[in-house]
């Protein structure tokens, strides 16, 4: 990789403002290197154990020592993103809170699994019927009703299988997406895909029984 | 809109039909728009879709909440 006096990428950032110095040394050879990476990581480490501790309401069964370590597994592969990655800066932001954000879903997504591993993701299609019990209570009035007949009605007929397990899984059943993606097989913006398509199915079919929530 | 209050099982089935960004040029964006949401710039017009994704994404939402956490607490230590 080329050092920072001769690759005029890094020339350029090395304008950018709130660019912290110490990152174009990621970009240099040997000792400046090591210290710099040994510096991201330290960064990286605090954004993670930020995360970890602030979501450790979901991990009861794990100590702090084990809380801690996946918060050191976090800021392990965030390093890796990042310096992968370097070429990706152009100084939106700071380099200390670009980084950040890499620590903080490795953290998010690692909190996330680990609350849900041993619990089971029911997928079957019927579920959405608990809808039912997620609607309008007994003083909202008729039209809330009917619009959760229309909605329910939706889920049935106007989603493809697909579609309907993601929107039940997500949204009625509380599945982080991420969560819901590794066990499909599949990643986290395909399955938003799917559940953006799911809703403007759905708002389209309430639109057409005659609700104006689904042009909203 | 109507007015009327929708439950929240129901407005998160059926999100908005504003404009959106996915969730990858969501984390291509989030650094600079909770910088810009932290000086007070006016974040949701210069990164347009990104809000209505975190409406939208819970997850996103998450690490937007804490970005902006982390960010604020550097800012007073």
């Amino acid at each position: 990789m080329p050092g920072p006096d001769t690759n005029p990428d890094v020339s350029a950032l090395a304008a950018a403002p709130g660019l912290e110095e110490w990152h174009l040394d990621l970009h240099a050879h040997g000792a400046r290197r090591e210290a710099a990476v040994a510096r991201l990581h330290g960064l990286l480490l605090r954004a993670a154990r930020f995360e970890v501790f602030r979501r450790s309401g979901s991990l009861p069964q794990l100590s702090a020592v084990e809380l801690d370590e996946l918060a050191q597994d976090a800021a392990d592969d965030a390093a890796v993103s990042v310096l992968r990655r370097l070429g990706d800066f152009r100084g939106e932001s700071s380099f200390r809170t670009w980084a950040y954000k890499f620590a903080l879903l490795e953290a998010a997504v690692k909190v996330r699994r680990r609350a849900w591993r041993d619990r089971e993701v029911t997928l079957e299609p019927e579920d959405w019927e608990s809808l039912a019990h997620a609607g309008p209570g007994p003083d909202d009035d008729a039209e809330n009703a009917a619009l959760l007949e229309a909605v329910r009605e939706g889920i049935r007929t106007a989603l493809t299988p697909r579609q309907r397990q993601v929107l039940v899984a997500v949204v009625l059943e509380g599945v982080p997406i991420d969560v819901l993606a590794e066990r499909l097989g599949s990643n986290r913006n395909a399955l938003y895909k799917l559940l953006h398509d799911a809703r403007r199915r759905l708002r389209s079919h309430v639109a057409t029984a005659g609700f104006p929530e689904g042009n909203e | 809109m109507t007015g009327r209050d929708l439950d929240p099982t129901l407005l998160r089935l059926l999100g908005t039909d504003e404009p959106e960004i996915d969730c990858d040029e969501c984390f291509e964006q989030l650094d600079r728009y909770v910088e810009l949401e932290l000086r007070g710039a006016p974040a949701d017009a210069l990164v347009p879709g990104l809000r209505a994704h975190l409406v939208g994404c819970p997850a996103c939402a998450e690490e937007h909440e804490s970005l902006r956490a982390l960010l604020e607490l550097d800012s007073v230590s």
